[in-house]
């Protein structure tokens, strides 16, 4: 039985090997007539509806009626993210197309993408790197977002700020840049202070069992800045079931960031007070480069910041829910 | 073995010694001591951790908030769990790492069906109870799955359950199209919040209520005694007349119960689902709950007391550590030492050497008497 099972092995691997070697010898024909190969490397399309809107969108324009062949890579781990692409750079595609998990640790990759004449294109989010090493990047402004929310958190003119703050994924682009901010804030002035700060990991559960304990603590808040819609509906959660009020006129102001329809429409019945938009439809920006640069085009800018705004419940209309919500 | 140590603890109760070694021998003696530990470090800490308040919540009914509630409430999924983990580990002498992604698919089949494969729905497409009923029965039909590659094809359970444990994310994902459904009905977040008029939120209610279905199927039916005579021995089970296939079979479909009820629950906590983050490692606090109530991992006996105490023993942890501010993301750290000191304290080198300790004031005390 062993025995067997060994030469089964033994045959797969022989196997595996043959078709690497077939692979090789007709991939030498890069840039020709057929579809442009895309390796895409994205986070987990159910990590939040933002990442779901986000990658439903690069499914839809990486298509072969659109002129690609692309494989699609999903995962919140930034080491399988980086081993994936170093596999993809060396099947030879033309373009990577990345929206790393976290923001350092992509040395090798780049270099070897760049040995390679592949294209590495970032898409949604940054990471630490010397320009020369991408073609480009078309992202949110993570820093600029946290700091429109911080700006618009500081003119409410509180005399003081309480705030709960529910971080997301350490190390992500996303939690580097909203978290940034209000650390500024907070540490200059003396009026601002943290009641908590704790990372939810991006999850909706956790953010209600950390409100749920600063509530049962009984320490005095007056600001949730979650930094994705996910969490903060976690913690509005937890603050309806402790009967404290929130939004427009509420003891609580609450803030969320990205994109999805519901948290707008929370916004705009003023159950919550803020929301950051951080656009996840860069798919389209992402085809028109490619496009460019397979007819010899540069694009004009190396990062391109998608176009995004904050909304508060007294400026929100319908209107911009139809066009931003997703 | 244990068992007979009960009756004569008030017969034997005058040496000292005896007490001692009873009680430090007790199969619940583990798990009372860690929350006697916890209680009293937070006593000492800062006693209004156990203050429990009157509040109002934001639909105007009087509810209970505090950190004692908070335990109860948000243990439940995990007490519900570790019930259905203990059955599995005692028949099949391993555990199910799929719960956490079951959990996934349960909650996901019962938002399809209230959503009505909508994103977002007002009202309930679908009414409440038969939706949960067919998360349940899509459960126990992934329970069936597990328990049949574990009982038929004599399958390790942690390689078993490993097939659902990297699949099950992406089946509940799949089977709502991708989207994160959201239900805003307050009907469907009764389970999960509060009943309109009672203070106490209703996951309390809904494990307590399986507990005491749990209590009664062990009392009067032969549950308890099957899945136990098939974890220490199938072979003489079989022979005297047990199907040790099918109740391995049985035990993991019940976990598919458990784990659909803990599944809606989770779900309407908040009226929607997050595929990769729901219930994400809540199958290792399941097995820690199992291994904290003092049950063998390796199957044979076992005591579901013990289980539920363990998982409250982790939820009561877990709170007093987001009390004290410790990042969540450093829980599992914690977590871990736990761990460390059961393996350690129940390694069979370590157990010898304490049962050595124990047994030489244990014999004289037998030949005084």
């Amino acid at each position: 039985m062993k025995k067997v099972f060994c030469l089964l092995l033994t045959l797969c691997m022989i196997l595996s090997l043959a078709a690497c070697g077939g692979n090789g010898g007709s991939g030498g024909g890069k840039k020709s007539d057929g579809p442009i190969t895309v390796g895409i490397i994205n986070n987990d399309p159910n990590e939040s509806g933002y990442r779901t809107a986000n990658d439903k969108a690069m499914r839809d324009t990486f298509t072969e009626a659109n002129g690609y062949k692309a494989t699609f890579y999903n995962n919140n781990d930034a080491a399988q993210q980086i081993a994936t692409a170093q596999q993809m750079i060396q099947d030879e595609v033309d373009y990577l197309l990345l929206s790393p998990a976290s923001t350092t640790g992509w040395d090798t990759v780049l270099q070897d993408a760049k040995t390679a004449g592949t294209q590495v294109i970032l898409f949604d989010r940054m990471l630490e790197a010397d320009e020369s090493m991408y073609a480009a990047a078309v992202v949110s402004d993570m820093p600029a977002e946290g700091k429109t929310a911080v700006d618009w958190l500081a003119s409410q003119g509180l005399s003081e700020y309480n705030i709960i703050h529910i971080q997301g994924h350490m190390g992500s682009d996303a939690q580097l840049g909203r978290t940034g901010a209000l650390n500024e804030k907070v540490e200059a002035e003396s009026t601002w202070n943290y009641v908590a700060q704790q990372t939810a990991d991006w999850d909706e559960a956790t953010a209600r069992t950390i409100v749920q304990s600063v509530i049962d603590s009984g320490k005095p808040f007056n600001v949730i800045y979650a930094e994705n819609n996910g969490m903060a509906r976690g913690a509005v959660a937890a603050l309806d079931g402790a009967g404290i009020t929130h939004g427009k006129g509420g003891d609580v102001i609450v803030m969320g960031f990205d994109s999805d329809k519901w948290a707008f429409e929370a916004v705009l019945e003023g159950s919550w007070n803020y929301m950051g938009l951080c656009n996840p439809l860069q798919a389209p920006t992402v085809d028109g480069i490619i496009k460019d640069l397979q007819a010899g085009k540069a694009p004009a800018q190396k990062i391109i910041y998608t176009p995004e705004q904050g909304f508060d419940c007294d400026t929100l209309t319908q209107a911009d829910v139809d066009t931003y919500g997703t | 073995m244990t068992a007979p140590v009960k009756e004569p603890k008030t017969k034997a109760a005058r040496p000292g010694e005896s007490i001692l070694r009873r009680l430090t021998r007790h199969q619940l003696f583990i798990p009372l001591a860690a929350l006697a530990l916890l209680v009293l470090f937070n006593l000492v800490a800062d006693p209004s951790f156990f203050v429990i308040t009157m509040k109002e919540n934001s639909l105007g009914n009087p509810v209970l908030s505090g950190n004692l509630i908070s335990v109860l409430d948000n243990a439940s999924e995990l007490v519900i769990l570790a019930i259905g983990m203990t059955l599995v580990t005692a028949s099949s002498g391993g555990q199910d790492i799929s719960v956490g992604a079951a959990m996934a698919i349960a909650g996901s089949v019962i938002l399809r069906l209230v959503c009505g494969g909508q994103v977002s729905a007002d009202v309930m497409q679908t009414p409440l109870v038969l939706a949960v009923l067919v998360g349940i029965l899509v459960s126990m039909i992934f329970g069936a799955f597990n328990g049949a590659l574990v009982a038929y094809f004599k399958i390790q359970p942690m390689v078993a359950t490993l097939i659902l444990f990297t699949a099950g994310r992406s089946i509940a994902a799949w089977i709502n199209n991708n989207q994160l459904p959201i239900i805003n009905d307050l009907g469907f977040k009764y389970a999960g919040t509060f009943l309109p008029g009672i203070p106490i939120p209703t996951p309390i209610f809904i494990t307590a209520a399986v507990i005491l279905l749990f209590w009664l199927a062990l009392k009067f039916t032969n549950l308890g005694l099957y899945t136990q005579s098939v974890g220490i021995n199938a072979n003489s089970s079989r022979l005297n007349g047990l199907d040790p296939q099918l109740i391995k079979l049985m035990t993991y479909v019940i976990l598919g119960v458990c784990v659909a009820l803990a599944g809606f629950i989770r779900v309407s906590r908040s009226g929607s689902i997050n595929y990769s983050r729901i219930a994400e490692n809540i199958e290792m606090d399941a097995i820690l709950a199992v291994a904290l109530g003092g049950n063998a991992l390796g199957g044979g006996k076992f005591n579901i007391y013990g289980s539920i105490l363990g998982a409250y023993v982790i939820q009561f942890l877990t709170t007093t550590l987001y009390k004290y501010e410790v990042p969540s993301t450093a829980l599992p750290a914690y977590k871990a030492v736990v761990v460390i000191l059961l393996v350690v304290l129940s390694a069979p080198v370590v157990q010898e050497k304490l049962s050595g300790i124990r047994k030489a004031p244990g014999k004289t005390v037998k030949g005084v008497s």
